[in-house]
């Protein structure tokens, strides 16, 4: 047990390297502002004097390391500063948007994962076959379109031509539960059309791999029946493959968001983002972006550890 | 009952039937699993909704029509190996290569096929269509045909560009590492990896805020995005290869790295980067559409099918399905090419075996 | 001798199907076999020849994208081509069973040895699962494998390639079949491994009168398994009849040709004078390849102008590090490479033109040492232009020289690629480029054992008459007795990265030696159908294999 504990330990060091690194970087973008981050906000026409008394509130007359340690050490307990175009802090701004866009990811998640992993080893299963072809196409189709698209069809179809849903899915906190999934369905239905085909495709590819082991063959050869080959010899061995494709479609799910929030004006934190990118507003970006980069890492990370405690070369070692 | 309904019903029951008569077990899937489908769709959305079924059918079975002749005429005109390649090539694949075939044709020769210019304001804002106009006008009253048809040539040509270059980068970069290996691949390899954690449209919005949005700061801030990926597939493809004993032979013969990679190593693997292109065309494609979507890509007055949604995106409210068309070129070229590139990794999977 | 009672297994007219390029190709032209009770029947072929495909076909079953398209397959009055599915599952591990290739791979990693075991009978309600383990146990004792009582409760990755493919005999046997298939089952092992399984296996068949169809590629193997022996070749049979019978006097020319017995065997060349300066010496090396867990110790020899070391050894046991430490792929930690008394620089960065140019090297797969996407003219002629400097009507005419000297024609063979030349030509262009650099020193690393007997030889003669011709001098890296017999002067025996022995080629073949040196040639399999039991008898069963090493 120790070995995969040490494994582990090693994964989530690396993870936080990686993050560590992350901020450097998204810190250091902004520093390569052509000018400096002054002079962008207050743009050509500023006299010295302002840029000056600019620079010093926000403190740019200190060094880039000192300001960066001072940044992390904020980002760490959840103070990114201030915005720049509204004044309100940073966290403020971010967190309900952070909420609801966890709401949005996670109620597409829960319809997208079952659908797409029963697809994905049907498929696998019956590969060659009309469903799987067919299945084939039609993902391919969806993962090669662009999110807005298959949003502006579905406001078409469902929100426009048929009053099934709205189009707009601006959230209150006073709703219930049931009035917000019926809010949202419309982006989440669009984030699972697309999560869908490429998590299925992935399970498709990861269970193809499995059953062309020679020990799913030799299964087949020593009498088992269909069912349990696949119940007793696959399964145990699927867990890793499939938690990889699970994790690595929510990390693209986090990211797809953005453009699926636009669309449907949701009041979440790629809206806000982008938002924030027009407006040039410095702080809130870098506290987007670290958010997103965040959430993207921890998932990878949580797909090698789940890929590791399931690997029995390690659960069980010499 | 309206006679549509019947008609509809009767003529899928008819084919189903005549699908199970002749034992072709495929057709008869597909008919009968439409069959249920279109009870279900025709309980809840009524006859509208056959009618889009119908419509849809309609637009698979020309398109199927189009691949299937397409095919043909390649099959006829092309000799030898290519034409072996195409005849066994299934419809999805030569319906791509046609698609591909249009939008290059439109991109070459947009200024001839386009009624009139890309900013030129024709008519009203909104203006419906009409035989000037075929497409209608859009928000400032220029002509969305003639807009779309540019876009082909400033939308793919900027992806195409910016893919160029982060091919060529990432690749020379993803050979020279496998060639070098040590502390050089190592170093690339790690950063690729953090660089990676990155989701590229966060990232690329990041980039973009700071160095503002200009067509040239797109191409190269895009470029260095989708360096990372191609150089981790050129470097995984070249591992494969520089493991072989003719490169340790070659190595031995104290052949310079250039050597290796020009005349060992990109010949071996040139179907796998080709096809690899094709992808990271598309995740470009959809990357510089989705940031023009954003208002952050290709500024106006050019034509580009991304802010084209944008910017007429209101009139969906009305029922309008002007902003569908330029997403649905957008759509269309990505489907286009992920059904060649589909068809290739089969075709060098299943040679392999 | 009509035994119709006793068949077991009719194949009449057996044809399979492959499914490649978007097309059925027939890979099994029509294929009889008839197998009684308690008999072992070897199937033999080159890779591509169809066995693995027609042992399976013996239990009605297809790999994917492979069919049975015609003929019968009538196992104990039961027709397995059109059975239905339900039908042939219940035989196969109850009545006929598989023992795979790669031990390894084919036991699930999820689960424990004893409890793959169980399945079969379980599933049959043959046995209980607790009756069923016993029988495991006992099986594993029958089959010597060490501490047969716990060894089942271990996962496959905990347990040693030699003691799974035991295992996995064990398993084969768990409902006592009347049938096994053996595909291959001791082509992954060392010999002295081998050694050890195929007796157990020879053992168990015979203890239990179980009949098998045994697959190899291995002569020598074959021979002491089988009653009856069959000669596949490209899907067809070539001929078939009793192991002696076969042995002693084949009737086909192909067979003629697997059998042929080396009769090239070149004498030892007279000893080195004292004072003659070897072309390479390697002396006290050690090696790792992270720096820190060596896997080289110490290792000397010399080789001189004009002669031949061979170097022998298992897996692991640093024959191959040896010759990349010599090359300058591995640059060693302790110890030197000389080059005709001068020292080289470890790594081959460092080495000039010159130096790299005197020693070449020829693989074991032309398959892969070969660029496929190159023509023969630039696979030869890239060495001559790059040490020569070459170009023009001298560089095609020094390639032509070069075919002329590999016995190839050069006007047919010039602008091929090498996806278009046979196995054993393909090996004469990797000679050929070696060649091109005008070397001194040639590392040949298993050249043959990826070839056929007789072309195999011809590769040999050719080297010999290469080495006569222009004085050059061989590492040859082998496994294979017959190949040091034939052409070596001096044997290198390595174990586990240090040299255990060397001598004369002609000490090295007369007893008494260090014991390892002793069990190693010995362990290596002859065609005599008398050998394994003669050895076994000889050594006594505790005496080879993974057992032997242990005394040591």
């Amino acid at each position: 047990m120790n070995d995969v504990l040490q494994i582990i330990v090693k994964r989530l060091g690396l993870g936080l390297i990686t993050l560590l690194v992350i901020s450097i970087i998204i810190f250091g973008a902004v520093e390569l502002l052509p000018g400096d981050l002054a002079q962008a906000i207050l743009g050509q026409a500023a006299t010295e004097e302002t840029v000056a008394a600019m620079r010093e509130e926000l403190g740019l007359d200190r060094p880039a390391p000192v300001r960066y340690f001072a940044w992390l050490k904020g980002a760490v307990v959840g103070d990114f500063g201030n915005s720049l175009a509204s004044g309100i802090p940073v966290t403020e701004l971010i967190g309900p948007r952070f909420k609801n866009t966890l709401f949005l990811a996670v109620y597409a998640a829960i319809i997208a994962v079952p659908i797409a992993i029963m697809l994905g080893v049907l498929a696998a299963l019956y590969r060659n076959s009309v469903f799987d072809r067919v299945a084939n196409v039609l993902t391919l189709t969806s993962i090669s379109s662009p999110e807005f698209f298959l949003g502006y069809i579905l406001v078409l179809f469902l929100a426009v031509k048929n009053s099934l849903f709205p189009a707009i899915s601006s959230l209150s906190d006073d709703m219930s539960l049931a009035d917000k999934l019926h809010r949202v369905f419309l982006p989440a239905l669009t984030l699972v059309l697309v999560v869908v085909a490429h998590m299925m495709r992935m399970t498709r590819a990861a269970i193809i791999n499995l059953l062309a082991s020679p020990y799913i063959e030799m299964a087949r050869l020593k009498g088992t029946p269909q069912r349990k080959v696949i119940t007793h010899h696959a399964l145990p061995n699927a867990w890793a493959p499939v938690i990889n494709v699970v994790a690595l479609n929510l990390a693209y799910l986090i990211t797809g968001v953005v453009l699926v929030e636009v669309v449907f004006v949701y009041p979440g934190i790629g809206q806000l983002l982008v938002d924030s990118v027009t407006k040039r507003d410095f702080p809130v970006v870098q506290a987007c972006c670290l958010v997103f980069a965040a959430t993207y890492i921890l998932l990878n990370l949580a797909a090698d550890v789940g890929s590791i405690l399931t690997n029995p070369r390690l659960r069980h070692p010499k | 009952m309206s006679p549509f309904i019947v008609g509809y019903y009767a003529l899928l029951i008819g084919a189903t039937c005549v699908a199970a008569y002749f034992k072709n077990r495929t057709a008869f899937l597909l008919l009968f699993s439409l069959m249920l489908a279109s009870f279900v769709v025709g309980l809840v959305g009524g006859e509208r909704a056959l009618w889009t079924i119908t419509v849809v059918a309609a637009l698979i079975a020309a398109a199927a029509g189009i691949a299937f002749t397409f095919r043909e005429f390649l099959t006829i005109s092309l000799k030898g190996e290519a034409q072996k390649a195409i005849k066994s090539a299934p419809l999805t694949a030569t319906f791509g290569l046609f698609m591909i075939m249009i939008y290059i044709i439109a991109a070459v020769f947009a200024p001839i096929i386009a009624p009139f210019g890309e900013a030129e304001v024709v008519g009203s804002s909104f203006a419906p269509a009409d035989e000037v106009m075929l497409l209608g006008g859009d928000q400032l009253g220029r002509d969305m045909f003639s807009r779309l048809v540019y876009g082909a040539r400033n939308t793919v040509g900027i992806a195409l560009l910016t893919t160029c270059l982060a091919f060529l980068m990432g690749t020379t970069l993803g050979l020279l590492a496998a060639v070098k290996g040590g502390w050089f691949d190592q170093i690339l390899a790690r950063s690729v990896d953090v660089l990676m954690s990155i989701p590229t449209l966060v990232f690329s919005l990041l980039l973009l805020s700071i160095f503002g949005t200009n067509t040239s700061t797109l191409v190269i801030v895009i470029a260095i995005i989708y360096v990372p990926p191609v150089f981790r597939l050129a470097r995984a493809v070249a591992g494969n290869i520089v493991v072989m004993d003719y490169i340790e032979a070659a190595r031995l013969r104290g052949e310079h790295s250039w050597h290796l990679i020009v005349r060992e190593i990109l010949p071996n693997a040139s179907a796998p980067l080709i096809a690899e292109f094709g992808l990271r065309f598309c995740f470009v494609f959809l990357l510089i559409s989705g940031l023009s979507f954003l208002g952050l890509g290709l500024q106006p007055p050019t034509a580009d099918w991304g802010s084209m949604v944008k910017e007429n995106a209101t009139l969906i409210s009305f029922g309008e399905v002007t902003p569908l068309i330029p997403a649905g070129a957008i759509a269309l070229l990505t489907v286009s090419i992920n059904f060649v590139v589909d068809w290739m990794l089969y075709r060098s999977s299943g040679l392999k075996t | 001798m009509t035994r119709e009672k006793d068949v077991l297994l009719k194949v009449r007219d057996l044809r399979i199907e492959a499914f490649a390029d978007d097309k059925w190709f027939e890979i099994v032209h029509g294929v009889d076999m008839t197998l009684h009770r308690g008999e072992v029947l070897g199937l033999i072929g080159e890779s591509g020849a169809g066995k693995s495909t027609i042992g399976l076909a013996a239990m009605g079953f297809a790999r994917d994208g492979c069919r049975i398209s015609g003929g019968s397959v009538e196992f104990d009055g039961i027709e397995l081509t059109t059975s239905p599915r339900a039908d042939l599952r219940a035989l196969r591990g109850a009545r006929i069973a598989y023992v795979a290739q790669s031990a390894a791979a084919s036991f699930n990693p999820s689960h424990k040895l004893i409890d793959q075991h169980t399945e079969a009978p379980v599933h049959y309600r043959i046995k209980k699962r607790l009756e069923s383990q016993e029988d495991a146990m006992e099986l594993y004792a029958k089959l010597r494998l060490p501490n047969p009582e716990e060894i089942g409760f271990r996962y496959p990755h905990q347990v040693s390639g030699g003691q799974l493919q035991r295992a996995m005999t064990a398993m084969a046997m768990s409902c006592r079949p009347d049938l096994i298939i053996f595909d291959e089952p001791t082509t992954a092992l060392d010999v002295t491994t081998q050694i050890e399984v195929l007796a157990s296996i020879r053992d168990i068949v015979d203890q239990f009168n179980t009949a098998a169809i045994y697959i190899t590629h291995d002569l020598a193997v074959v021979a002491q398994m089988a009653d009856t022996i069959k000669v596949l070749l490209r899907g067809d049979e070539v001929e078939e009849s009793d192991t002696r019978t076969m042995l002693d006097s084949p009737k086909e020319d192909y067979t003629k040709s697997l059998w042929a017995v080396r009769s090239f065997e070149r004498a030892q060349k007279p000893l080195p004078a004292k004072d003659e300066v070897p072309v390479v010496s390697v002396k006290d090396v050690d090696a790792a390849y992270d720096g820190v867990n060596k896997i080289l110790y110490d290792v000397s020899f010399d080789i001189y102008a004009g002669r031949t070391v061979a170097v022998v050894g298992e897996s692991g046991s640093g024959k191959s590090t040896t010759a990349r430490v010599i090359t300058g792929l591995l640059p060693q930690m302790k110890g030197e490479v000389a080059f005709k008394g001068e020292v080289l620089p470890p790594r081959y960065q460092d080495r000039t033109k010159d130096q790299l140019r005197q020693a070449q090297m020829i693989y074991q797969m032309a398959d892969t040492a070969l660029n496929p996407k190159s023509r023969i003219c630039d696979l030869i002629g890239r060495p001559a232009a790059f040490y020569g400097d070459l170009k023009g009507t001298e560089l095609k005419k020094r390639v032509d020289e070069l075919l002329d000297l590999i016995e190839l024609e050069p006007k047919k063979y010039y602008f091929r690629y090498p996806s278009e030349l046979s196995g054993g030509q393909k090996q004469r262009i990797g000679i050929a480029r070696a060649l091109a650099a005008d070397p001194t020193f040639i590392v040949c690393d298993e050249v043959t054992s990826a070839l056929d007997q007789l072309v195999a030889e011809g590769i040999l003669r050719l080297l010999d008459n290469l080495q006569k011709e222009l004085d050059l001098a061989y590492m040859f890296i082998t496994h294979d007795l017959a190949t040091v017999r034939s052409i070596a002067d001096h044997v290198v025996v390595m174990k586990q990265g240090r040299v255990v022995e060397q001598g004369p080629k002609d000490e090295m073949f007369t007893p008494p030696h260090d014991p390892y040196t002793d069990l190693l040639l010995s362990s290596v399999p002859e065609m005599d159908p008398d050998w394994l039991t003669t050895l076994l008898e000889e050594r006594g069963v505790d005496n080879v294999g993974e057992a032997a090493h242990k005394h040591m």
